[in-house]
């Protein structure tokens, strides 16, 4: 029965798991309970693997790492983001944080899966069998996936540090962890970011500079204006300049940069072979 | 009539004002405990003592035995039986385990939800068990009492918040720092509101204490009694930079932080956030140090108001939690009634075949 199933259905699944876990949260918060953190955890988990298992599907049809095509990119940004909650989750002891994870990855799989466009058409063995330009772009694309979630623990930060600057601490508010563990996790988030995209700049250049033709310039614009953003961003938090209000901002606009570079990635690719969704069997 | 029964009775603050509380404070608890294991037809027995209550819990072979308890305790306190049996209170079976899930979850408590009784509730129990005063009944209420208290707590909002200003600000910081185990906090001011709030904060984990004040050897004083450190008064403005936490309660006629201090002390310490917390009439700290980067200011009437907020959110879940804590006394019962009518039973004593409206008022 589950062979059966195609790679959006098993995306559908997990989206329905995301939201799940982001009804589950919100219930429980309107309510004016606590969310319950293993419930949330074990959902966005559920969902997790289901989105594996699709990727995979959808992987294995199009001979590489699924990024040829904006809902590719989306699925494996969210996939990159909850694939770091749930290392960092466990310690980070937040319910509140799974609960924002919920409702990221059921924004972004949701968006791909509603929008048939940015599917319609598949680029297959877009890396041209070339494993270092595969191990290029799935690296840039987890890199936004961890920005992703640095981007919902900046919005964490600053909703604790209204609450605390308003003197509301009470209600929801109480279960936000605290501005310190917020600032931390912030922090080491951008640098595991900026090393990922670094890595992925590194093993990028190498092939443009066998070829410079190959990559469109606006592409090439976008992503070095993410990744030196990024390393700016963190080089001043580290250095005391880009601090607590000024800093979470700072870095929910760097994620929305990064999504909007995707829009140039997409763009300026290199075509490679070209199927329309009815073609690639389930 | 004889019937075996699970009982409480009792005085607490509802009825017994301070005054007569002290009296009522057991001076020897061995003694009773000695007293009660002679009581006749009494088969279990636990003793509840706090600075707000004094209560037993038995399990009694027939109606006297509770009697016999009250006397006991009355001889042992010299205090009048008459006037007592005007303070105290009265219950049975399924209302008397109702009453102790509440004393355990903290809704009998003086300060609403407090978390304190339930732990003096356990020891109780430990202390009671560990003299082989508990039996069947006991065990289980107790056990029950404890769950139930757990579940409350748990699943609303009645220990949720804090209620006393020191309390409030300790939250604060918490929420600002997180563990407070590294957080380092300043106590300005060596009053008795300065040293109950250096109390509450070393009571939440706080590791590094330093107090100042203008007597430097009060200042001392309480700081070998916290186990902090103490610290000349002029020396503030110098040292800030060094403190997470300065908690400002002098009662100086101007400001001793003015926010030019503040600012100086911010550029040494840019990443890390500064909570000062003023519960000083006039006010130790300049308003405007609340506009600055990862300042966090708090006067009096800020962790006041957040205090009043809790103490409210705490009273309106009260309903809830009585309901709560009402099914579960019937669940328990509806296990520990056929328990005792059997027991009763042995005991060659009439079973109770109808119990009627569960528990029983005495008092009057």
């Amino acid at each position: 029965m589950f062979a059966d199933l195609s790679d959006r259905q098993w995306l559908w699944c997990a989206a329905g798991f995301y939201v799940a876990g982001l009804v589950l949260g919100t219930v429980s918060l309107l309510r004016g309970g606590r969310t319950s953190g293993v419930l949330i955890y074990a959902t966005i988990l559920a969902g997790y693997i289901l989105q594996f298992i699709g990727l995979g599907v959808r992987g294995h049809a199009t001979g590489g790492c699924p990024l040829g095509n904006r809902f590719e990119i989306f699925q494996f940004t969210a996939w990159s983001a909850i694939t770091l909650y749930l290392v960092i989750g466990v310690t980070f002891r937040s319910s509140v944080l799974g609960y924002f994870t919920s409702c990221l990855g059921a924004t972004l799989t949701l968006l791909s899966l509603s929008i048939p466009a940015w599917d319609a058409v598949r680029r297959t063995h877009i890396f041209g069998g070339n494993p270092w330009i595969e191990l290029h772009a799935s690296l840039a694309i987890f890199s936004y996936g961890v920005f992703g979630l640095l981007a919902l623990t900046s919005a964490l930060f600053l909703l604790r540090h209204f609450s605390i600057k308003s003197k509301h601490l009470g209600g929801w508010f109480s279960f936000l962890p605290s501005i310190l563990d917020l600032d931390h996790i912030e922090v080491r988030l951008l640098g595991t970011g900026v090393v990922l995209l670094t890595l992925a700049m590194a093993f990028g250049s190498v092939y443009w500079l066998r070829d410079t033709a190959t990559v469109g310039h606006v592409k090439l614009a976008a992503t070095v204006a993410v990744w030196i953003a990024s390393a700016v961003a963190f080089g001043l938090r580290v250095g005391g300049r880009l601090l607590a209000r000024r800093f979470a901002w700072a870095c929910l606009v760097l994620f929305a940069a990064a999504l909007l570079s995707l829009e140039a990635v997409d763009g300026s690719r290199h075509p490679g072979a070209v199927q329309t969704s009815e073609h690639i069997a389930p | 009539m004889s019937e075996r029964s699970f009982f409480v009775i009792g005085a607490s603050h509802h009825q017994a004002p301070l005054e007569v509380r002290e009296r009522l404070a057991l001076v020897s608890e061995e003694g009773l405990r000695a007293d009660l294991a002679s009581v006749c037809g009494l088969r279990e027995f636990a003793v509840l003592n706090t600075c707000n209550r004094i209560e037993f819990y038995g399990v009694a072979a027939d109606g006297a035995a509770a009697d016999a308890v009250q006397a006991a305790f009355c001889a042992r306190q010299r205090f009048n039986v008459a006037e007592f049996e005007r303070i105290r209170f009265r219950l049975t079976d399924r209302d008397a385990a109702l009453h102790l899930f509440e004393v355990a979850s903290g809704l009998d408590s003086q300060l609403l939800g407090e978390n304190e009784i339930f732990g003096q509730v356990k020891e109780a129990y430990a202390t009671a068990q560990s003299l082989r005063s508990t039996g069947a009944v006991l065990n289980r209420v107790f056990q029950k009492a404890f769950q139930a208290a757990k579940y409350v707590r748990t699943h609303t909002g009645i220990s949720s918040g804090q209620v006393s200003v020191a309390n409030v600000a300790v939250d604060l910081a918490s929420n600002i720092f997180g563990s407070l185990a590294d957080a380092r906090v300043l106590i300005l001011g060596t009053g008795e509101i300065g040293e109950g709030t250096a109390r509450a904060f070393r009571n939440r984990g706080a590791a590094n204490l330093a107090v100042a004040g203008r007597r430097l050897d009060r200042a001392a004083e309480i700081a070998s009694a916290l186990g902090a450190t103490s610290m000349p008064f002029d020396e503030r403005e110098a040292r800030l930079s060094d403190y997470d936490v300065v908690v400002c309660s002098t009662a100086a006629p101007a400001a001793v932080l003015n926010t030019a201090t503040v600012v100086a002390a911010m550029k040494k310490r840019p990443a890390r956030p500064l909570l000062l917390v003023d519960l000083a009439l006039p006010r130790d700290v300049e308003a405007a140090a609340a506009n600055l980067q990862n300042v966090f200011l708090y006067n009096l009437d800020d962790l006041a108001t957040i205090a009043e907020q809790n103490r409210s959110a705490r009273e309106a879940e009260t309903a809830r939690c009585r309901d709560i804590l009402s099914q579960r006394a019937d669940g328990l019962w509806r296990h520990v009634q056929p328990y005792l009518a059997e027991a009763a039973h042995a005991d060659g004593a009439p079973a109770r075949r109808n119990p009627g409206p569960a528990g029983q008022t005495a008092s009057p």
